[in-house]
């Protein structure tokens, strides 16, 4: 870029007043060289203050019990003992096996239910539609520890606690944040399509199935990307409703290890760093599969809720 | 939305409550029915073994003379000032920068939320690890410039500014939001006001601000919310049972002493009443903000 001001290209460049659409927001980039030094280093960083925690944790992973708390960067001896001996001193297979099932029958469960119920939100005009839309959202401010307890009284009620079923079956039945997202893009599709495939003979089951859902594909892949997070990360549920290692989760086994290894335990941090390479990494793969789809949902979140 | 009011058909009705059932059986088992059972279980004594038993008001009243519960409001009261405006105002400043990182722009929006995708469970024990008084790297990093930093993760004084400070390491989203934000700022607007000699601050405070207080206003109001509810890292980092249990008052966040209550002491009555205290505390604070917006808040248009 120029260091010349000339005003010409300017207002051609400002002309888009669409959202994204190049330099709103004074998205204008620094002009001069002094300006675009001091942004390129303050972006470093902070780059690497938000980097360098992920940095550490793995070298960590890949230096021997006593070198782990010496902040190398590169370790002194490298060894991939700790991923043997972690496989060893806690059933992690069966801890990984255990998050995969509950996050994806928590991810396909709340995915499709939520849509059934945006959709007849969006769609159909019926008498305390609004009402009920409403009891949504209000729904959406209730702290969970407020139904916490009694819903973990129902789980004990139906002999489900101990097991990995309270973790994912609320979700069939939709879930408030996921439908006020989904009805929102329900909304935004135009209305003339439906009429016209009513008119051709399209039962609602199949407007639904055959036109809303395959055009609100990204909606659903951000709301599966949501869930896929919630559902493998939560800490909360696993800790009220598992008792028995064996039926653990990942972040729940990731914790009993820090007791157990960590302060007040045996002090092997060597293992619980290299536990917590293997509950993060799934995620950050996650990220980079799904980051399009991460980045617009969050921003959707923003502009619309 | 719907603009006529045209007749409400009989089918589509049926067809609408078909589609909306799944939610609305899960509204009653999972909303309705323990909202209400939380108030029943508010005024008993109950250990789920045996059936709960009427105290009548007993619960609120040793509720309010219980010094951990004190604690523990007080714990998550500081926490949430601290928080939440720190977190506002560095995620906005991240979002300028960003605005104004040009092509490179994508490449710091991913290594700024990275963080966020990490467990919170891994956040906790992270805290244990770089916040660590003797060989944490934080402290490493303090002494390169002459600070002998204190013990974060034990002396009761600097547990909460360290719960603090990593909560900033997830940002992330709330960057995301306000860049969002950021980008439906009129060009125009900037451009006017140069024309009329305003400079960077000037700009900030008048155009950039206001025009985006609708998303900052969304962010406080959400992170506010959940502050008061924070559990997981604090949890993980000075909570448990290893070889003896463990705990730290510093951390005592209302979340986790109500977790404590119901499902370790199985205090269930006890943990009902702190829970429906916990609802009235964030449903005021919710409303003063909601209140408070209305004079701050910058809605252009005010299209729906």
């Amino acid at each position: 870029m120029t260091a010349t001001d000339t005003p010409a290209p300017r207002i051609a460049e400002s002309a888009p007043l669409v959202a994204g659409a190049g330099r709103t927001g004074d998205g204008r980039p620094l002009r001069g060289p002094i300006g675009k030094v001091a942004l390129v280093v303050v972006m470093s960083v902070l780059t690497l203050a938000f980097i360098y925690p992920f940095v550490w944790l793995v070298s960590a992973s890949f230096k021997p019990r006593g070198e782990v708390f010496d902040n190398r960067l590169i370790p002194k001896t490298f060894t991939l003992h700790n991923y043997v001996a972690v496989w060893h001193d806690a059933p992690m297979a069966l801890w990984l096996t255990n998050t995969v099932y509950v996050t994806v029958l928590a991810t396909i469960t709340v995915t499709i239910s939520s849509a059934l119920v945006a959709w007849g939100f969006a769609y159909f005009r019926f008498r305390g539609r609004d009402l009920l839309f409403g009891l949504v959202l209000a729904s959406m401010m209730i702290p969970g520890a407020v139904t916490m307890i009694p819903t973990y009284l129902i789980w004990h009620a139906v002999g489900f606690t101990g097991t990995l079923v309270p973790l994912w079956a609320q979700n069939l039945f939709g879930s408030a944040f996921y439908i006020f997202l989904l009805r929102q893009f329900f909304l935004g599709l135009p209305r003339d399509l439906f009429e016209a495939a009513k008119l051709d003979g399209a039962n609602n089951w199949q407007m639904f199935r055959l036109i809303a859902l395959p055009l609100t594909r990204p909606a659903l892949v951000v709301v599966g990307l949501f869930e896929f997070q919630a559902a493998w990360t939560d800490l909360m549920r696993p800790l009220i409703y598992l008792r028995d290692s064996d039926t653990f989760t990942v972040p729940r086994g990731l914790k009993s290890m820090l007791d157990q290894f960590g302060f007040g335990g045996e002090w092997h941090w060597e293992l619980v760093v290299t536990a917590s390479v293997i509950t993060t990494l799934p995620m950050i793969v996650v990220f980079f599969l799904g980051q399009r789809h991460f980045m617009q949902g969050i921003a959707t979140t923003g502009t619309r809720g | 939305m719907s603009r006529r009011r045209s007749a409400v058909r009989a089918g589509d009705t049926r067809a609408a409550w078909l589609f909306i059932s799944p939610w609305v059986v899960g509204f009653l088992i999972f909303t309705l029915y323990p909202l209400i059972y939380t108030g029943y279980l508010s005024l008993t004594d109950y250990d789920v073994i045996n059936d709960p038993s009427f105290v009548g008001l007993d619960n609120f009243r040793a509720l309010v003379s219980d010094d951990k519960v004190m604690l523990a409001l007080r714990n998550t009261a500081v926490f949430a000032l601290m928080s939440v405006p720190v977190k506002i105002v560095l995620s906005f400043f991240l979002a300028l920068l960003l605005n104004k990182a040009g092509r490179a722009t994508g490449f710091f929006r991913t290594a700024f939320f990275l963080p966020k995708m990490t467990p919170p469970v891994a956040i906790g024990i992270l805290l244990l690890l770089m916040f660590n008084g003797q060989s944490g790297l934080v402290n490493e990093v303090l002494g390169w410039f002459g600070i002998n930093g204190p013990a974060w993760t034990t002396d009761p004084t600097w547990v909460k500014p360290g719960l603090v400070l990593m909560s900033l390491w997830t940002v992330g989203a709330s960057v995301i939001i306000l860049l969002a934000a950021l980008r439906n700022v009129p060009q125009e607007l900037y451009d006017a006001a140069r024309v009329d000699g305003a400079g960077w601050w000037a700009q900030t405070r008048h155009i950039t601000v206001p025009m985006t207080s609708g998303a900052i206003f969304f962010l406080v109001i959400v992170d506010t919310i959940a502050a008061l509810q924070s559990f997981t890292e604090a949890y993980t980092a000075y909570f448990g049972a290893g070889n003896s249990t463990y705990g730290n008052d510093a951390a005592l966040f209302y979340a986790i002493y109500l977790f404590q209550q119901a499902f370790q002491f199985l205090h269930m009555g006890y943990a009902s009443a702190m829970a429906l205290l916990l609802f009235v505390i964030i449903m005021a604070i919710t409303a003063v903000q909601v209140r408070l917006s209305k004079r701050f808040v910058f809605y252009a248009g005010e299209q729906s």
